[in-house]
């Protein structure tokens, strides 16, 4: 008698009754939505699938540089993405995206004009705008007596140990190039070597390079300031109503976050049924809501409770935008250079 | 095909299958990645891709000290602990036995990220320290967490193979030496550990490779500031510097830096086929 | 080995201290398993809602279902083409199958990364010319290819250990290859193939590195959908998830270990008998 087998039995019998409980998705329509984690209102998707009888099968990643990671070389298959305004402009400059069909898209129809056209996409065919918002310093003021102003709290040895970092090339180099003054587009290596010694520096002060760790480490008292999207810090108030946020003097950065679809992707026209979902009006209204970033759409914006139109970190006035730039692709060898410099910073 | 009073014999055309399998999806990805490191973006013949790789200095140096110690951590740990096991009847043996291998059932990521709830700032230890009014302790995102991490994963891969040489030492061997008079240091050190030296190589070998390339462990208790060389690979894989070609040219020397260790190995124990397996 | 009592409280005091750090961890997670909040490391009162949670959360129930049937189906697969391999191995001349064995073991003795990696270039290389996308085929070869060789290595030393007189006189008897190969070899070497199949499976069901690189987009391992929340934050229900888990493994392993030694006193009173 051999037990082992027993085992084995026993799991595989597991695994059959799984089985038949998996067989009973399959053959429907599918659309495959590539992600930021904590970036989408998830109760959504059971409401596309009853409206069109589309399955949403949803991954999330991390940042820009993963996305296009894992779209070239990663084997990567999905339907929608949701790639930053300057990543968008370099998928288009490479391939990487499928045109848009419009006419499956009536409801492009409700998004505020002043987010169409963008530079990234100046004719708008790749690109259907999803949220925007800005960069800046969060920070738990029972750890930090201090008012923070200014990018320099980020380099602070008074914080060292409690300071999180950006853990992306683009976002990392942008703070250190604000800090020091500079475009943060610029294709100076000078410029680029310095912000690189600034980061370097920093490193021995970081607890650590974070994406969406920094929610439960803010929240939870673990570390006491770091960078990262105001639409995060208004979804941390939630659990830590202590945060504070603080858009630096030295200027920041204003992003749009676009929805794509990339090339050869299988599923295009469900893609394009998702994309109209997303600028259905309430459907970007709970999206906003959800996630705490600004959304584009005008009759969204329109319809929002007072408190959050007012909210001057969600929707910041002229003369904050006006000290805030847009992130631009940059020319191959400065993203080769970045590449390097981040892995060197890293290493 | 009867062949009278013979042995058994093997059917050759039976590795066919597998051989054509391993041609397959063994050497020719290695010879993808022999490929990659030496070609460029735009697919010409380089070095570039090595040459490079002296700012990566810091952390090969790194990945190789953080896996030594904890190498050698689990062997100071493993070894006396399969000792023990061995020593122990065989009711006991089954038991504990059982024990080191359950962990493993449960998903390594899920346990390795339970002990950042453990070494946080505001952790388990430290919240314990406070209560006791100790001062607080910082571990996590430290090298000393990662290599925490890595004896944590990789103790059993150390106790397993050296358990499983040490109970099939016959003991009447022992019992010779002792009478022929030999004091128990002296039988350890003439008998016990040349006899085990297979299961320490395997373990040695099972922990330092994976302890070398992990990328895991150092992600989630060292903060992304404390890379390895695995860390670096996946970054040029999937990660936030896309570049296979120079991501193949570290996996090629990471390979050469596994192969030679696995070489000198080989001299100390003399190369057994079977001591592999746990 | 010889056992002198007075080192064995120097064993049992180390046995301890390495079962209490092996099991710490898994002790948290199973006791946050059944925390009030989200939170995982402020326990905040006893429920069981996350265990009702996790059979509605289709993402871990989809990732968990893939990675049984990854492991089941590869680890089936592997025992059965590594047994034949091994067969196939065994008597052969010493140096091809030196070299075949080295082959053999390169998914056993290199980085899971590199292996994972090299894979990922092959298929990403090979699905614009062949046409296919990665995923649950991607998956399931990778998985393959890295149990086979462990299911060869489990099988070669029995085969070496086999009694060639059996085989013989099956043959002498009128057997013919298959026959003796079926009737008196498998059952002869089945320990092997049985611990080669345990082994393959617990491999599948562990590995990460592997299956992150070779998966694709449209499918998610456990450990793939556990890492990307580990990248956030892991929702208690994993802890459900994993609790159910360990306590079913417990649990079997006690129902066998209970049967075994039952066996075994039957085996030594049947002796005393006899």
């Amino acid at each position: 008698m051999n037990f082992k087998r027993l085992v084995f039995a026993v799991l595989l019998s597991l695994a059959l009754t799984f089985t038949l409980a998996g067989c009973q998705g399959g053959g429907k329509e599918v659309v495959h939505i590539y992600n930021w984690g904590e970036y989408i209102d998830e109760s959504i998707f059971k409401e596309f699938e009853a409206q069109t009888g589309i399955k949403v099968v949803y991954q999330t990643y991390e940042s820009n540089e993963v996305l296009y990671a894992k779209l070239k070389g990663g084997g990567a298959n999905y339907d929608v993405i949701f790639p930053s305004d300057y990543m968008a402009s370099r998928m288009i400059s490479e391939g990487m995206l499928e045109k848009l069909n419009f006419d499956n898209m009536p409801n492009i129809s409700k998004i505020d004009e002043t987010y169409l056209n963008q530079a990234y996409d100046p004719d708008n065919e790749y690109t259907v705008p999803y949220m925007w918002g800005t960069v800046g310093i969060i920070y738990n003021p029972n750890m930090i007596e201090d008012e923070i102003t200014s990018w320099g709290a980020l380099f602070d040895e008074k914080y060292s140990g409690q300071i999180l970092m950006f853990d992306n090339s683009r976002d990392a180099m942008g703070i250190a190039l604000l800090y020091l003054g500079y475009s943060i587009n610029t294709t100076d290596k000078a410029q680029l070597d310095e912000a690189y010694e600034l980061l370097k520096s920093q490193s021995p002060l970081l607890q650590a390079y974070v994406m969406d760790q920094i929610f439960e480490k803010l929240e939870g008292g673990e570390a006491a300031i770091g960078p990262y999207y105001a639409g995060d810090y208004i979804v941390m108030l939630e659990n830590n109503p202590d945060l504070l946020f603080c858009l630096p003097e030295e200027g920041s950065n204003v992003f749009i976050d676009c929805m794509c679809i990339p090339k050869g992707a299988k599923n295009k026209e469900n893609a394009e049924a998702f994309i109209n979902f997303m600028c259905e009006t309430d459907i970007a209204i709970r999206n906003s809501i959800a996630t705490g970033y600004s959304t584009p759409s005008k009759e969204a914006y329109e319809a929002l409770p007072e408190e959050i139109k007012n909210n001057p970190i969600i929707y910041p006035g002229k003369d904050v935008l006006e000290r805030c730039e847009t992130f631009t692709n940059l020319p191959q060898d400065i993203l080769d250079y970045y590449d390097t410099l981040w892995i060197n910073l890293k290493s | 095909m009867k062949q009278h009073g013979s042995t058994f014999k093997g059917r050759h055309f039976f590795t066919i299958p597998y051989v054509v399998w391993m041609a397959i999806f063994v050497v020719a990805p290695l010879i993808l990645v022999v490929v990659y490191a030496f070609t460029s973006k735009s697919g010409q013949l380089t070095l570039d891709n090595f040459t490079r790789m002296g700012s990566f200095w810091a952390v090969f140096t790194r990945s190789i000290l953080l896996a030594l110690i904890a190498t050698i951590i689990c062997l100071l740990v493993g070894y006396p602990l399969a000792c023990a096991l061995a020593r122990e009847g065989p009711r006991l043996q089954r038991i504990f036995l059982m024990l080191i291998m359950l962990p493993m059932w449960m998903n390594f990521l899920l346990r390795t990220y339970a002990w950042m709830t453990i070494l946080e700032n505001t952790g388990l230890i430290n919240s314990i320290l406070s209560l006791l009014g100790l001062p607080n302790i910082s571990i996590i995102n430290t090298q000393g967490a990662v290599v925490l991490g890595m004896i944590y994963n990789y103790l059993p891969f150390m106790v397993l193979p050296i358990y499983s040489v040490l109970v099939k030492i016959d003991s009447s061997v022992i019992e010779a030496a002792q009478d022929l008079g030999a004091n128990s240091y002296q039988v350890f050190l003439k008998i016990i550990l040349p006899l085990s030296l297979p299961g320490v190589l395997s373990g040695i070998t099972m922990v330092f490779v994976p302890s070398v390339s992990t990328f895991v462990i150092s992600r989630l208790l060292g903060g992304g500031k404390n890379m390895l060389l695995g860390d670096l690979i996946e970054m040029q894989f999937l990660g936030s510097a896309y570049n296979p070609h120079l991501g193949s040219a570290i996996s090629l020397i990471m390979m050469i830096i596994i192969v030679v260790c696995m070489m000198v190995m080989n001299r100390f124990g003399e190369g057994e086929e079977q001591a592999v397996i746990l | 080995m010889s056992s002198t009592n007075k080192k064995n409280v120097f064993g049992r005091l180390l046995t301890a201290i390495v079962f209490i750090f092996l099991y710490f961890p898994i002790i948290v997670l199973v006791v946050f398993s059944f925390n009030d909040s989200k939170s995982r490391k402020v326990w905040s009162g006893f429920t069981f809602d996350w265990y009702k949670e996790l059979f509605s959360n289709e993402i871990i129930l989809n990732s968990f279902y893939i990675t049984l049937m990854v492991a089941v189906i590869s680890a089936i697969i592997a025992t059965i083409a590594g047994t034949f391999a091994a067969v196939g191995f065994f008597n052969m001349k010493k140096r091809p199958r030196g070299i075949l064995l080295a082959i053999n073991n390169i998914p056993v003795m290199n980085a899971d990364i590199i292996t994972g990696v090299s894979m990922m270039l092959l298929f990403v290389s090979a699905r614009t010319l062949l046409r296919f996308e990665l995923g649950f085929g991607t998956l399931l070869i990778a998985h393959i290819t890295f149990n086979i060789p462990y299911v060869i290595l489990s099988v070669m030393p029995k085969l070496y250990q086999l009694d060639n007189n059996l085989f013989e006189a099956a043959q002498d008897l009128g057997a013919s290859w298959m026959q003796a190969f079926v009737k008196v070899i498998l059952p002869e070497i089945r320990p092997g193939i049985v611990n080669g199949l345990i082994i393959a499976f617990t491999m599948s069901l562990d590995d990460f590195i592997i299956s992150y690189f070779t998966a694709g987009s449209q499918i998610q391992t456990l450990s793939m959908s556990i890492y990307s929340m580990a990248r956030k934050k892991v929702s208690p229900e994993i802890n459900a998830l994993s609790t159910i888990l360990f306590v079913s493994v417990l649990c079997l392993l006690i129902i066998i270990n209970i049967r075994e030694a039952r066996q075994e006193k039957r085996a030594r009173k049947n002796n005393l008998v006899g």
